[in-house]
């Protein structure tokens, strides 16, 4: 029960500090917003490493670990390399004043 | 120092990445650098993973970070920007997939082994399963829906379907209590996975094209609270954090989704807007009439304005019409013409949609406004042009006090001086209302293609140097 309330304290501090440190963020990086903390949430990977890396004598765990490792690392990958693509759109007016 | 602890401050270095990287993807000037720092510290947390002493097979592991490597830098590089929202929506699904996949393995694996299983874990097991699955089916039919595949992307509003997402609701909390006292029979655990596989589907299937912004956001959100609760399951707090983190980014993009369509999220989850109004609302129309115009004469008027508002909708990202705008308003830029673009919160099919198609088209981003700074710009502007929007210009929301979209922020598009409206019919949004800003008297409707209108009229001006 310990580790649970442990577990409970830091999901709830950090979901705070989630809305927090997001509150404020102007339309036009909606999107990248969600597709960078999509990526994010590829961290399962994380719990897939530990799953599909537990034993060399391979069962049906370790088989659904190595799946959840493969579709994770899309998500990360995938994620932040294509936030990265829409983040170097973005360009602020140049040449107005230049020209 | 032990092992555990060089991986634990591990991660409690990647989770302060994570936290900077999302505040830095606050702001235009910091963004790319924000989601740097995220994917550093996605990186560290991998390392700090794979040394850890449980990981002890590799090549299972090297198989699947290879194979998801490629089909995901595939994926990022091959995307076309007006398909953005589908694949925001298949990450999201994998990303609740593979959290799904984590929980059903860790419950397959320690149910194997002697003795019961400690309830905290089979909780936080039943309810990642259940999330996880959720996330994944609902993100899919998002997918179909967006891609207007097999899916109709029409609402349903169907008391039969709130039924049985109730009874699949209720099944799943059944089995998980049985399996947490584990009473039940083996097979309960798959027939949990079907019953929230199935509950994802219906959930989404029968919310319109036009609340996509909302359910995807709301699967953003879950995608993250999914891999919040495999941490719970194996005791991680890496997981834990970068979970609940994404899981509040999501609830914040939910609720904005909402506030811009002045509806509460269980009005969108549950109230399948427009289905039983559409009858009357096209009453309505009867008896007024609205003025069609032509590309030449709609070059005539843009040509000869001083401030000009062009307003996109989902219509521009269906016709792929975001370059040919952007030539447009470049031309008339260069007549001296003040250009705007007037973005609406819930325009496209995902939160921030417009703004990046039209950033793909090169169009700079302090030419975009958001409703609130551009709506008492209206009454001074020349022109209005609708392109692809509908709804969030509809005067209706603003005084029918009868009408579905009622209360709904709108940009003031009725009050330019003129309003070209470019819309291949007169056929009613997404809320199956008719648009009173078809018949003012400002008015005209240019009825074509937005991409081909577009192109007519930037040619229609060049001609009439």
């Amino acid at each position: 029960m310990e580790g649970l309330i442990i577990s409970l304290y830091i999901f709830v501090l950090a979901v705070l500090v989630g809305f927090e440190v997001i509150s404020k963020v102007p339309p036009i990086l909606h999107t990248p917003l969600m597709s960078g903390s999509n990526a994010v949430s590829g961290i399962a990977v994380i719990g897939a490493l530990l799953i599909a890396g537990k034993t060399d004598n391979p069962d049906i765990s370790t088989y659904l670990g190595i799946v959840a490792v493969a579709i994770a690392t899309v998500n990360v990958v995938g994620g932040f390399l294509v936030t990265d693509r829409m983040l170097q759109m973005f360009k602020k007016r140049t040449g107005d004043n230049n020209q | 120092m032990s092992q555990d602890q060089a991986i634990n401050l591990s991660y409690l270095l990647s989770a302060v990445f994570f936290i900077f990287g999302l505040k830095r993807l606050g702001s235009p000037a910091t963004a790319r650098s924000g989601n740097q720092l995220g994917s550093i510290g996605m990186l560290i947390a991998v390392v700090a993973t794979l040394v850890n002493q449980e990981v002890v097979e590799y090549q299972g592991i090297i198989a699947g970070i290879v194979l998801g490597g490629l089909v995901g830098i595939l994926l990022a590089k091959r995307i076309q920007m007006t398909a953005m929202p589908q694949l925001v929506a298949i990450f999201n699904g994998l990303g609740g997939g593979a959290s799904a996949l984590v929980a059903i393995a860790e419950y397959n694996r320690i149910r194997n082994l002697p003795g019961s299983i400690d309830p905290d874990v089979s909780i936080t097991i039943m309810l990642g399963t259940f999330i996880g699955a959720v996330t994944l089916s609902g993100s899919l039919i998002a997918f179909g829906k967006l891609q207007s595949f097999l899916v109709p992307s029409n609402a349903i509003n169907s008391i039969l379907i709130k039924a049985l997402n109730l009874l699949l609701f209720l099944s799943c909390i059944g089995a998980s209590t049985l399996l947490v006292l584990e009473t039940g029979t083996t097979y309960l655990f798959p027939a949990l996975i079907i019953c929230s596989l199935l509950l994802g589907i219906l959930l989404v299937i029968p919310i319109g094209g036009a609340d996509m912004p909302v359910v995807i956001a709301l699967l953003n959100s879950y995608s993250g609270l999914a891999a919040s609760a495999t941490g719970f399951v194996l005791g991680n707090n890496m997981l834990i954090i970068a979970g609940s983190l994404v899981g509040a980014s999501g609830l914040i993009l939910t609720n904005l989704m909402c506030k811009a369509m002045n509806r509460s999220i269980w009005n969108v989850i549950f109230g399948a807007f427009g289905a039983e109004t559409s009858s009357q609302g096209h009453a309505s129309s009867e008896g007024k009439h609205a003025q069609s115009t032509t590309s030449e004469e709609a070059a005539i008027v843009l040509a000869y304005a001083r401030s000009v508002i062009f307003v996109p909708g989902y219509g521009l990202a269906a016709a792929q019409a975001q370059r040919q705008t952007k030539e447009l308003a470049d031309l008339l830029q260069s007549k001296g013409v003040d250009v705007r673009y007037a973005i609406h919160p819930v325009a496209g099919r995902m939160p921030g949609h417009m703004n990046v198609l039209l950033a793909e088209a090169e169009v700079p981003y302090d030419q975009l406004y958001p409703m609130e700074d551009i709506n008492s710009e209206f009454d001074n502007t020349d022109v209005a042009v609708v392109v692809g929007a509908n709804d969030v210009t509809n005067p209706a929301a603003r005084d029918a006090t009868d009408s579905p979209i009622y209360g709904m922020p709108i940009l003031n598009v009725d009050k330019a001086r003129t309003i070209i409206f470019i819309k291949r019919s007169l056929s009613p949004g997404f809320a199956g209302i008719d648009n009173e800003l078809f018949y003012h008297p400002n008015t005209r409707m240019l009825f074509a293609d937005a991409r081909q209108a577009i192109a007519d009229v930037t040619g229609a001006i060049r001609e009439l140097e």
